[in-house]
């Protein structure tokens, strides 16, 4: 659906996107993640072509972005939607002229429009906002808006960016609803730009996390957030405190063995006391999973690496 | 006081038919060269905001272009313009004075003026609600109509209400050197025959054509703003 091969930018000799390569699954939900100034948004917008590039390659939906003329990107950019952190609605316009204007662009008929347009409102729940103007709105029902907008000439791809960013937890949490319902629904790639680890958790299967333009991390969030490198940890924040003596431990819980009684069961049966220094439990995706680290002396880990390895399913590495 | 009351309307009277004609001079000249400055201007101000750096097709020498010879106009003396313009003038209406000769100078000095309000007013749409535009692949030509000039439309009706107020105020002024309405009034039979009472009147007069204009700019803003 999208790939992007050895992608780099700079501006004045400042690179703000430096070889990255990747590929977008259609149907997915891909965050890419990033503290300010990363450059993913940058990466976000050459997808759509919004911004160039000054080496590399970016495939979208079969078409190189770099060699499109004028036009051509016009018809790409029908396919790909956006939305944006401030929500960037026309003021002047009520709900319903917003929600049309992909359609008059592209020409449609007046009909046609006002069929889409009452449909996207059913989607978004603002049937009753119809022809309200944008200022009497509050942020997630302008998000809203401009979700239905988006989705106007049916896109493939939806490009979201920061777009929970200006909006408080409880709203952020019905506006990934409503994304999550849209990839689940229509069917719809989504790509994520965002800072905030819990939009991430939350919906994404796959993510890319950019420091200064590079990437220093990319796939499955289970196995990002859960084993994260060193990068990562640095990114999240996390400092483990572990210690110094006897053996630590580490088991991760994929979903799969997150509600299994493993760690008192393995006490039990091998009659042996250990220390849970560091641990803990996080939601992605509407999975629960964990890890924690254990801490024993060295005579007896051995029993518990091979209680571990014939036992259970669960993943460890001896830290 | 009783009489001097009375003189001053018995007097008033006698100026009735020269005023009246001198508001419908000024009228006459001021909007006619609203509008026709309100054309130029909004064509420059188009250019402008396409060619600027951070516009829609940035070109750097015709905004270079444009941007010099505006703040040239815009640097002119308006007194100065008129008399510099006299064989422009001459040339268009065939006669350098009068009520329609000056529609040539105030169009010509106060486009400059209603391009750069309308390029700002321009210059206020949210950037990223133009980029939104652009990610659903809306053309150049499209994003000016569609988008920027409703998004403006309220600020650019207040740029011309305050340049129709600043072409009342020239047209006064045009009034000197050989232009019609209330400036001539004013200056013919007012100052050089010492009229006191002309000046007031022609003061009085400018004092509440420029608040009924505020005021009609002022509620059709509102109206339109949303």
């Amino acid at each position: 659906m999208i790939d992007i091969k050895h992608l780099s930018k700079s501006y004045n000799d400042q690179k703000v996107l430096d070889d990255i390569s990747v590929h977008i699954n259609a149907g997915e939900i891909f965050a890419i993640v990033g503290h300010s100034g990363a450059g993913k948004s940058t990466l976000l917008r050459c997808i759509n072509g919004l911004e160039g590039f000054s080496a590399g390659e970016v495939v979208v939906l079969d078409q190189e972005v770099k060699t499109l003329n004028e036009r051509g990107l016009g018809v790409l950019r029908s396919q790909i939607g956006m939305i944006f952190q401030n929500f960037s609605l026309l003021n002047q316009k009520n709900v319903y002229e917003n929600i049309a204007l992909p359609m008059k662009v592209w020409g449609y008929s007046k009909e046609a429009i006002q069929k889409r347009v009452d449909e996207l409102l059913k989607l978004v729940g603002l049937e009753a906002k119809k022809f309200v103007y944008p200022k009497e709105l509050s942020g997630g029902q302008k998000q809203r808006v401009a979700i239905a907008r988006a989705l106007t000439l049916n896109p493939k791809i939806l490009l979201s960016d920061e777009a929970t960013s200006a909006l408080d937890p409880n709203t952020t949490k019905s506006i990934l609803e409503l994304l999550k319902e849209i990839n689940q629904n229509l069917g719809v790639t989504i790509i994520i730009v965002t800072h905030e680890m819990e939009v991430v958790k939350r919906v994404a299967s796959r993510a890319l996390l950019l420091e200064n333009g590079k990437v220093i991390g990319l796939g499955r969030i289970e196995d990002l957030f859960l084993r994260p490198n060193e990068k990562m940890m640095r990114f999240l924040g996390e400092d483990e405190e572990l210690p110094t003596e006897g053996v630590n431990i580490r088991l991760f819980f994929p979903s799969t063995v997150s509600y299994q009684p493993i760690v008192t069961q393995m006490a039990r049966e091998l009659n042996i006391n250990f220390n849970i220094v560091w641990g803990k439990l996080e939601k992605l995706n509407d999975h629960v999973v964990g890890s924690l680290v254990i801490n024993i002396d060295e005579q007896t880990s051995c029993k518990i690496t091979d209680y571990l390895h014939e036992k259970t399913e669960v993943i460890w590495e001896v830290l | 006081m009783e009489q001097s009351i009375i003189a001053f309307f018995e007097k008033s009277l006698v100026m009735k038919n020269v005023l009246i004609d001198a508001v419908l001079e000024t009228l006459t000249m001021s909007l006619i060269s609203t509008f026709l400055a309100t054309l130029i201007g909004f064509a420059l101000a188009i250019v402008l905001i396409m060619t600027d750096k951070n516009g829609i097709s940035p070109n750097r020498y015709t905004y270079k272009i444009l941007d010099v010879t505006i703040n040239m106009l815009r640097s002119f003396p308006f007194i100065i313009l008129i008399i510099v313009l006299f064989p422009v003038t001459k040339f268009l209406v065939g006669k350098h004075t009068g009520t329609f000769a000056m529609i040539v100078p105030l169009t010509i000095g106060t486009a400059p003026f209603i391009a750069r309000m309308i390029e700002g007013a321009f210059k206020e749409v949210d950037r990223s609600v133009i980029e939104a535009a652009k990610s659903f692949g809306t053309s150049k030509f499209q994003i000016i109509y569609r988008v920027l000039l409703p998004e403006a439309f309220p600020s650019i009706i207040s740029a011309i209400t305050l340049s129709l107020i600043i072409i009342v105020g020239f047209s006064a002024m045009a009034g000197t050197v050989g232009g019609g309405g209330l400036g001539a009034v004013a200056m013919n039979y007012g100052y050089y025959r010492f009229d006191a009472l002309y000046i007031f009147w022609t003061v009085f007069i400018l004092i509440v054509l420029v608040q009924i204009f505020q005021s009609m700019g002022d509620i059709l803003y509102k109206i339109l703003k949303h």
